[in-house]
């Protein structure tokens, strides 16, 4: 195996996630997930790296954005948090406690406090189930019920999102799509949870409704002091939510900072390629400006380039990136990159 | 209603009269909870060499609009009135078969997800080989050899090899650019993309509107490009409708309806999208409620319920449906019934974009 | 590819082996003997001892079972001395009734079975995914409307009504058809045309209205599709829309439960043979398990799981041929 994160000792290294004032509510240690897949005409089995090793932690009451493009692994890095994909290799640790080999039952103690919004409104919410129902069935699937009853709390969270509370009865294709994503919120937060793992939720949405969710993610983000994993292709959207942001690239993590690392000094040359190519309304008229346009696709997750992953797609390659493969290295405070030739000062 | 956005600025064509002039389009089709007015009395004027955008949300009416000007409506439950002129021939009425041969000739169509607008079960060759066949009958060598040139064109590696690929062999990116081979494959001077950079990554989606751009200076073609998203249209588009409830509501020069726009739902859309510059700390303003349903539309401006201007005004908003009307920049117009002084004087003050 | 074959015919072995087992395992388990019921009014318990000797049932089953595989991969021979009689490989034994070579039995029957499946499948897809695909095309409109009212008819029509029906009117009354048979198509094909005609129409009409049904469904589906689209805005002809791309597409499913449908009924068209009173495999099947008659009852079953899994391992090829995408692991 490649990836040094996995050699022990590799976490007491520089690459180790960046030592934060207190301890961290999620840490993600070498976290990797490969599916084993059938391949070619006499059916030999290869893995897809679909995350292959990667560190991060979120704090109380922290955002963290994962962003990057398709087959990044930013989906099943979320997926693993929560438990629902089992990970092949790496640790989970949450609020001090391993939870990455939880078993169903411990799992279900987890609940409480760490939960996941969909993409899809339309389909995670179950058609037959009024929204009273689908709202309540984390607090009856956990035996809770809270002072004042199941219902009035149904409806106190339905109101928190932003839904009326006499829709209580009603059932989710009666809705729009922004509602049905409230709906989705309301059933997350009912258990009080302390980390939300919100994997593309606003992207199926119209832009007014995108909007309003966000600004509704915002604002119960700071009421309960809710600390997110949000995953999101839309690097524009994760800037107006997110407090620190991962870019991902082929199951690797390339870079991580705080906004203002990420979105105005970005190191790596992916982060740049990236917040270049996003047709941005405010750039109008900047036509001529210097765009940085990355040629050809993301390469297949089953091959993946030897060293840095990104080097096929870098102009700033050198024989060494198809060598030697960057470790995730601190640059500044809080800002970790992984490139042997970063990229200085602030975005052009 | 008279959008006349055409663009005074680009006669270095020829023709007399724009390629596309729509006038007056209303689509109606019956549904079971009524009938739905997806396109109600939309007007534009389109030249070759230049890109319109059409913004709006879901249930705008900008798809349909599309698929109209090339026939591709559900005949039988659609009512179609006003006028699309192809080149100077009428499309609204025309017999089918003649609209048949105009499409993929004349003017072609780009889909938003080209996994599902491309034939799972046939090589992408054939299939672009196919669309030169049906308007070049019998001359199969020659089509073979225009798709493997279309296919370098967009910039496949191995056009030869790729030829025989299936759909479900290339990447995403890979696949829209098969699909804009496919519809240039005849040199159409209408390109009609709709949604085309949606389902793709942003790197990607930079490539695709690059390519965009070359082929529309190569061939001068006149695309219309339709899109939710405010940044594509803002880097492609010289001119800009944007849509509501199946009206056009403020039309104008990409400038014109970007940065100064007139109208509130546009001032909404811009100000809902979060943007890579400006105060992050800030809440986004968004459009309170949701889009209208096509069915039962409001009455008045479509708009009305939703906007936070309507009693400014205090003119008919919740009564009459605005007209597009001139205001005192050439070439913009915009339905709404502030007066423009007021729209005016309201987007200098109280309207803050992203960029500040 | 060659190694996916392999695989399935492996496992098509062992399926087969299995369902043997559990034959031979539900025959026995039956409380009667099958030298019971063969030996008449005058039975005694030394005649019955005596037919068991004979008919080998009185050995233990697993002994029985290995003397019909034995049998079945490398011929057996009954009898000793003088008596013996050889019985090569494939053998099946003979009937315990009329003692005839079972393969004989099989070759005899099997051609009637495979000449009224073969020709309602036929008849079914044409009308049947033809009707179907008019009525998707057609949606709405009065045809629409009445091609789903037949099938509705037809799918819940028995042949046991409608068979008696047609032969009452064709043969009894008018005198068009003569009495379904089976002659060998080799001998008289145009015999064997007028006998079939009315077990086809019988079974095919009935099984085209599953197939109306399911044709207008998928082509329905197919329609919506976006490369339907994509077709028509190239400018392709309605047909070249409907031939080429969305009939293509709407074709998988089909495929697969016609395919299905064939082997399942090459097994024994119980009801229409039973109705037209041809001697099929089927018809032939039910009198064995009546009988007890343990060796033609192990070979049409035998043949039938054999068709049906033939049947499922050509469709699951076809899929191949058909979709590019499906790959055959």
């Amino acid at each position: 195996m490649s990836e040094q994160t996995f050699e022990p000792g590799s976490q007491a290294a520089p690459t180790a996630v960046a030592p934060r004032s207190s301890s961290p509510l999620l840490t993600v240690e070498g976290l990797a997930k490969h599916f084993p897949v059938k391949q070619g005409a006499f059916g030999t089995k290869a893995l897809v790296r679909a995350v292959d090793g990667v560190d991060f932690s979120v704090d109380r009451g922290e955002t963290l954005g994962l962003v990057g493009e398709s087959g990044c692994g930013k989906t099943t890095t979320g997926r693993m948090v929560v438990k629902l994909l089992e990970a092949t290799a790496g640790k989970i640790v949450f609020e001090g406690r391993d939870i990455t080999r939880f078993n169903r039952s411990q799992m279900r103690a987890l609940r409480h406090d760490l939960q996941i919004i969909f993409q899809d409104p339309y389909s995670s919410l179950n058609p037959r189930h009024t929204v009273g129902k689908i709202v309540a069935m984390p607090l009856q699937v956990n035996g809770i019920n809270p002072p004042g009853g199941v219902k009035k709390r149904v409806q106190e969270l339905l109101e928190t999102v932003g839904l009326n509370p006499e829709h209580y009865n009603r059932y989710p294709h009666e809705f729009s799509g922004g509602q049905r994503q409230r709906i989705g919120i309301a059933r997350a937060l009912a258990l009080r949870p302390k980390l939300i793992v919100a994997d593309e939720p606003v992207s199926a949405l119209d832009v007014s409704i995108q909007a309003q969710v966000i600004n509704l993610l915002r604002d119960l983000q700071r009421e309960f002091d809710l600390a997110f994993v949000f995953i999101a292709h839309d690097l524009a959207v994760v800037r107006h939510f997110c407090q620190r942001i991962g870019v991902m690239y082929l199951g690797k993590m390339v870079e991580i900072g705080d906004r203002h690392q990420i979105y105005e000094e970005p190191a790596h040359p992916y982060t740049r390629a990236l917040l270049s190519a996003v047709p941005d309304v405010t750039k109008i008229g900047e036509k001529g400006r210097e765009r940085i346009r990355l040629e050809g696709d993301v390469p297949t997750p089953l091959n993946p380039p030897s060293g840095c992953r990104f080097r096929t797609r870098c102009w700033k390659a050198q024989p060494k990136c198809a060598e030697v493969e960057p470790p995730l290295l601190q640059i500044g405070t809080g800002q970790q990159v992984a490139c042997h030739f970063p990229e200085t000062g602030p975005i052009a | 209603m008279t959008a006349t956005a055409s663009s005074a600025a680009t006669s270095e064509v020829q023709d007399d009269r724009p390629y596309l002039e729509v006038d007056d389009l209303r689509v109606q089709f019956k549904t079971e909870d009524g009938i739905v007015r997806a396109v109600d009395g939309i007007s534009f004027k389109l030249e070759r060499g230049r890109t319109l955008g059409i913004v709006g949300e879901s249930g705008s009416g900008k798809s349909v609009t599309s698929l109209t000007v090339l026939g591709l409506h559900n005949m039988a439950r659609t009512r179609v009135t006003g006028s699309v002129r192809v080149n100077g021939r009428e499309i609204v009425g025309l017999d089918e078969e003649k609209v048949r041969r105009m499409r993929g000739r004349d003017m072609a169509m780009i889909f938003q997800d080209p996994l599902s607008a491309l034939h799972p079960y046939y090589t992408i060759g054939r299939q672009i080989a196919e669309a030169y066949l049906v308007h070049h009958p019998g001359q199969k060598a020659k089509a073979k050899r225009r798709a493997i040139e279309m296919l370098d064109r967009v910039g496949i590696p191995q056009p030869q090899r790729r030829y025989d690929s299936y759909p479900h062999e290339f990447s995403g990116g890979m696949r829209q650019r098969a699909m804009i081979a496919m519809a240039l494959v005849n040199d159409p001077s209408l390109l009609i993309a709709d949604e085309p950079t949606t389902a793709l990554d942003v790197t990607v989606q930079a490539q695709i509107l690059d390519l965009l751009d070359d082929l529309q200076r190569e061939f001068n073609s006149a695309i219309i490009m339709i899109t939710h998203d405010l940044g594509v249209v803002s880097r492609v588009a010289n001119d800009v409708m944007v849509m509501y409830g199946g009206h056009a509501i403020e039309f104008g020069s990409v400038d014109q309806v970007l940065t100064e726009p007139q109208h509130p739902y546009t001032w909404g859309l811009l100000q809902s999208v979060p943007s890579l510059r400006g105060n992050a700390e800030d809440d986004l303003d968004p459009i309170p409620g949701s889009p209208p349903s096509l069915i039962n539309l409001p009455s008045g401006c479509a708009f009305h319920p939703r906007c936070a201007y309507r009693m400014i005004g205090g003119g008919p908003c919740d009564l009459e449906v605005p007209e597009l009307l001139p205001t005192a920049q050439e070439g913009h117009v915009v339905a709404c019934h502030l007066p423009e002084n007021e729209r005016r004087r309201i987007f200098a003050e109280e309207i803050k974009l992203g960029a500040e | 590819m060659i190694r996916y074959l392999v695989k399935r015919v492996l496992l098509a072995i062992l399926s087969l082996v299995a369902v043997s087992i559990i034959t031979f395992i539900l025959f026995f388990a039956v409380p009667t003997s099958p030298a019971y019921v063969m030996c008449g009014k005058q039975c005694d318990a030394h005649a019955i001892a005596q037919t068991e000797q004979r008919l080998g049932l009185d050995k233990p089953t697993y002994v029985q079972y290995g003397e019909f595989m034995k049998g079945l991969v490398a011929g057996r021979s009954y009898g000793t001395g003088e008596l013996a009689v050889k019985c090569p490989a494939p053998c099946l034994g003979f009937s315990f009734r009329t003692n005839e070579p079972v393969t004989d039995i099989i070759g005899r029957t099997l051609p009637v079975t495979v000449s009224i499946v073969v020709g309602a499948t036929v008849l079914q897809l044409v009308l049947g995914v033809g009707l179907g695909m008019i009525s998707a095309l057609r949606r709405g409109t009065a045809f629409d409307k009445a091609a789903v009212g037949v099938s509705l008819v037809g799918a819940s029509m028995q042949i046991y009504f409608f068979g008696p029906i047609l032969l009452l009117l064709f043969v009894y009354t008018m005198h068009l058809l003569p009495n379904p048979g089976y002659t060998s198509p080799f001998d008289d094909p145009g015999q064997w045309f007028v006998q079939m005609l009315l077990p086809w129409v019988t079974l095919g009409f009935l099984n085209s209205a599953i197939f109306a049904r399911l044709s207008r469904a998928q082509m329905l589906e197919t329609l919506s599709e976006d490369f339907v689209r994509t077709a028509r805005a190239k400018g392709l002809t309605k047909w070249k829309v409907y031939g080429r791309h969305a009939l293509r597409a709407a074709i998988t499913p089909i495929v697969t439960t016609a395919g299905l449908y064939f082997g399942a009924s090459l097994g024994g068209a119980v009801i229409t043979e039973t109705v037209f009173g041809v001697n099929g495999l089927g018809r032939t099947a039910v009198q064995a398990v009546n009988d007890l008659n343990l060796p033609v009852v192990m070979a049409t079953v035998l043949l039938a799981a054999f068709f049906i899994i033939l049947l499922n391992i050509v469709v699951d090829m076809l899929y191949s041929v058909i979709d590019p995408r499906v790959r055959l692991s």
